[in-house]
């Protein structure tokens, strides 16, 4: 396949970024987006120019590092995977592909499609804890938790922490993320005890950090490549009326 | 020369962790803040670690190359974690783990380590549990439980097939809530560049600030190690494309031994490689194989569909060799199996490397609902990597490398050779032997982070609470930070013609065709000769773009190859030396006739701790007796 990339490049978080353009012959549908960033780099490298840099680590759609905006999308036009997983078979030959960081101001960018997430941890540092020493927990099956709720508590907590859901929100609300882990801790005894300091605080966090509130849209839950349900942010704001 | 001393109690094989933790030396609560802690990598055994320190009131400093502790590579973990609790009844008790892990680990591990690892496994699914990881649970609320290879008992706690990720975001939650405590500093985008050593003592490592390119001093009364395993030295693996073991590497070079560097986990289901530009395998879990059954057509080169081949045509392979344990047999005896049955020529796909994982009468006889509920994520996890739907034919699978039981080498107190560096997880390589059982590493993990470490540092911080924090300005941090930055320059200055991952992956070929699932002496050789050939042409045309300042990728990556590239020789070294076949290390020369591993107990019932011995110079081996006061040492069946 020949492709047409236009990339974002930008030399820091200081600088102006702009588009730049790339022509990417003999891709092959089975490369997944990021090898083919590779062969691209790798060129870049071979002919003494700066590789586009890009965030990525497990390659296999779990560990949330990778998150680059393509076509429109984070994580690209397919629903349900992260850009790792972006197989190029989904595109076509000749096609233009527009290449972007995350775009949210509580997530600058760093470097071309680098951006920090750091503010992602702050909100997980407000409250994102069961408050529990080492050597201190009671006998595993002595809190029996409902199955239902313990399922329901996992499919929340399968979040990858990736930012697809603020960079899909026209007002960088990072509601689906937080409601993700109010939800998973709201749903199991264990989690019960702390929930109202935990539902404050981290509201408060991500208020202070600068993401905006939820308006029903629904783009997070239509691009989270986890496909988690935007039914935790209902959770959340019932949480979050019962904490006062 | 440096004397082994493993340091293991006295006693009873059980009673041995208890009269340690009775008579360790304590540090009391006052004292433990004015003490400095650096943790080296957050996934589960750095991230456990690092909170409980801070939770007992040490200063804690803790690094990671990922833009978050979140992101560390134990987030892949599928299958699940062991634990002794017996809640299926059915047999299991401390002492049967203890014995699986042993046998399973081919009589290579250290039995006082192994009994403690599965002695605390109760301790972890309960403070797992405590911290709202949402394991699997029956309809009465209890926690549900699956088998795994190379055991016959239900002891594998799961969350799907993100067991890794849950227990790993557990971890991150108890981390984050010591940093907002204050008790740990968390430095992410961080890559340890030395170890800086002190009268014998470990003190403090270099850093590079991975945005900013800055290089950071930071110092520490003691220093652990948790940056994993070296599996990507094939390049293609399962582990995540930037692990690396470089710290581990560095701490080697500064003077801690490395032990068995040649025990490598071939992991036999994973994603075969479909391409060339290919940068990852991906594992499809162990777990599969308690339901999905492996088979070649009995034909060669038979190119019909799975689904039109019949019954009587199939040849269920580890069924057919292992009938008491099937398809669940060990990691490295399903690996060399599947290996066999595709060197024979009965291998299926495009490539003839790989072999059928079928899910058909599993679904049969409980129902695509079912089997959805077990392993329904990896299920999709196929699809959209193959674009083919395992539900309706069978998956196509093939080994690959995945975890390394060889490590640095670690007394009882989980302390390398250099005083006050400990080294804990998959980086050590304490409880595995010569092949690690499935779903042990998690456990391990935890069970150093949480539960042994924290125990067993305080007997060496006790006689430091009179040193005053070590300060960054001594001559042995000057010299670290000079010769670090002396090696980055080196790697820009090449300025030759070929990228770091250009190297890697053809040092990832060398790997595997002579260091991987089967080697013999005349190929290892070739390995050697082959590794010193590519070092050297890497040192002369390498090509890293840029500069130290600011973010650099490929400085990143050239820096890690470089060191991939000096312990590749000596994963060799210790393959050449050990005249034996065990676990996952398997010589061709020495296998019984039916071709399973051939042990030679009376000369390598030992554990390989090599020493480096400067730049050019052979490393030195030093040999830890392996004495076993319990298990009988048997020939390791599971026909």
């Amino acid at each position: 396949m020949k492709l047409t990339l236009k990339i974002w490049r930008q030399k820091d978080s200081k600088s102006k970024g702009r588009f730049e353009t790339y022509h990417m012959e003999n891709v092959s549908p089975e490369m997944s987006f990021l090898e083919m960033l590779d062969a691209l780099n790798k060129r870049l490298v071979e002919e003494g120019g700066d590789p586009v840099a890009f965030d990525h680590d497990c390659r296999e759609g779990i560990c949330g590092s990778c998150g680059i905006y393509i076509n429109g999308h984070p994580h690209g036009p397919v629903p349900g995977i992260t850009t790792c997983h972006l197989s190029m078979r989904y595109f076509n030959d000749g096609e233009t592909l527009w290449v972007e960081p995350w775009r949210a101001k509580p997530f600058p960018v760093i470097k071309d499609l680098i951006v920090d997430r750091s503010a992602f941890d702050k909100i997980q540092i407000a409250g994102g804890f069961i408050s529990v020493d080492t050597g201190s927990a009671p006998e595993a099956n002595s809190i029996p938790v409902r199955k239902q709720n313990a399922d329901m508590a996992f499919d929340a907590a399968i979040c990858i922490g990736c930012g697809a859901c603020v960079a899909a929100c026209k007002n960088a609300s990072a509601m689906l993320f937080v409601s993700a882990k109010i939800s998973q801790f709201a749903l199991i005894p264990q989690g019960r005890i702390e929930a109202k300091e935990r539902v404050r605080a981290m509201v408060e966090k991500m208020d202070e950090l600068g993401f905006g509130n939820c308006s029903n849209t629904g783009a997070c839950e239509a691009e989270c490549p986890k496909k988690i349900k935007i039914s935790n942010i209902a959770r959340l704001n019932r949480e979050y009326y019962k904490a006062y | 020369m440096t004397i082994l001393n493993s340091k293991i109690p006295e006693g009873p094989l059980s009673e041995k962790w208890t009269r340690y933790k009775e008579n360790v030396k304590l540090v009391s609560p006052a004292n433990r803040k004015k003490l400095d802690i650096i943790v080296i990598g957050t996934g589960i055994s750095g991230a456990a670690a690092a909170s409980a320190l801070g939770e007992l009131g040490y200063n804690v400093k803790v690094f990671c190359y990922q833009d978050s502790p979140r992101r560390a590579h134990s987030v892949a973990a599928q299958g699940g974690i062991n634990a002794a609790k017996n809640y299926k009844n059915d047999g299991d008790s401390v002492y049967r783990l203890f014995y699986d892990m042993i046998k399973g680990g081919d009589y290579r591990s250290r039995e006082a380590n192994v009994y403690r690892a599965a002695e605390v496994s109760n301790q972890v699914i309960d403070h797992f549990t405590a911290l709202g990881v949402p394991f699997a649970r029956d309809y009465g609320g209890t926690l549900d439980t699956r088998s795994f290879g190379g055991v016959q008992v239900s002891r594998t706690f799961y969350a799907k097939g993100q067991t890794g990720q849950q227990c790993l975001l557990g971890c991150y939650s108890s981390l984050n809530r010591q940093i907002k405590k204050g008790t740990v500093t968390m430095f992410p985008r961080r890559e340890m560049l030395d170890l800086v050593v002190i009268e014998g003592r470990a003190r403090g490592i270099i850093t590079r600030n991975l945005i900013t390119g800055e290089i950071e001093r930071h110092s520490a009364h003691a220093v652990v190690l948790a940056t994993g395993g070296y599996g990507t030295i094939y390049y293609l693996s399962t582990l995540a494309v930037n692990s690396n073991p470089s710290a581990a590497w560095k701490a080697y070079k500064r003077g801690a031994l490395f032990a068995n560097p040649s025990f490598i986990q071939i992991h036999p289901t994973c994603v075969p490689q479909l391409n060339d530009y290919q940068s990852k395998l991906t594992l499809m879990s162990e777990s599969l194989r308690n339901d999905g059954r492996m088979w070649v057509p009995k034909t060669k080169g038979d190119t019909r569909n799975p689904n039109e081949i019949p019954e009587e045509e199939r040849d269920y392979f580890l069924e057919r060799r292992y009938p008491a344990y099937g398809n669940l047999v060990p990691r490295d005896v399903g690996s060399r199996a599947v290996k066999e049955r595709c060197d024979a020529g009965y291998g299926v796909g495009k490539t003839g490397l790989a072999v059928y994982l079928d899910f058909r009468d599993a679904i049969k006889k409980q129902g695509k609902k079912a089997i959805e509920d077990k392993y329904g994520n990896l299920f999709e996890l196929y699809k959209t990597i193959t674009g083919k739907d395992p539900y309706e034919e069978p998956m196509m699978i093939y080994p690959a490398g995945h975890y390394t039981m060889g490590g640095l080498w670690v007394d009882y107190e989980l302390m390398t050779t250099i005083p006050g560096l400990y080294a804990i997880g998959e980086c050590n390589f304490s409880d595995h032997g010569a092949n690690r059982l499935g779903a042990s590493s998690l456990m391990q993990a935890a069970g150093d982070g949480y539960f042994i470490l924290p125990n067993t540092i305080s007997n060496y911080l006790a006689d430091q609470i009179k040193t005053p924090r070590i300060p960054v300005n001594l001559p042995e941090f000057e010299e670290s930070e000079r010769s670090s930055i002396e090696r980055l320059e080196k790697l820009l200055a090449v300025n030759g013609r070929e990228t770091a991952s250009s190297f890697h992956k053809r040092l990832g070929k060398i790997m595997w065709d002579y260091v991987g699932m089967v080697r013999n002496e005349e190929g290892l050789t070739k390995a050697l000769s082959q590794i010193r050939e590519l070092r050297e042409e890497f040192w002369k045309n390498l090509k890293v773009p840029g500069s130290i300042n600011g973010l650099n990728q490929e400085l990143e990556k050239a820096g890690r190859v470089a060191d991939f590239l000096e312990l590749a020789e000596l994963l060799v070294i210790d393959a050449l030396n050990r005249k034996e076949s065990c676990g996952a290390h398997f010589r061709e020369e020495y296998q019984t006739p039916d071709g399973e591993p051939l042990r030679n107990d009376k000369e390598y019932a030992y554990v390989a701790a090599w020493e480096y011995t400067g730049h050019g110079n052979p490393p030195v081996l030093h040999k830890e007796e392996l004495k076993f006061e319990v298990v009988e040492m048997k020939e390791r069946s599971y026909k």
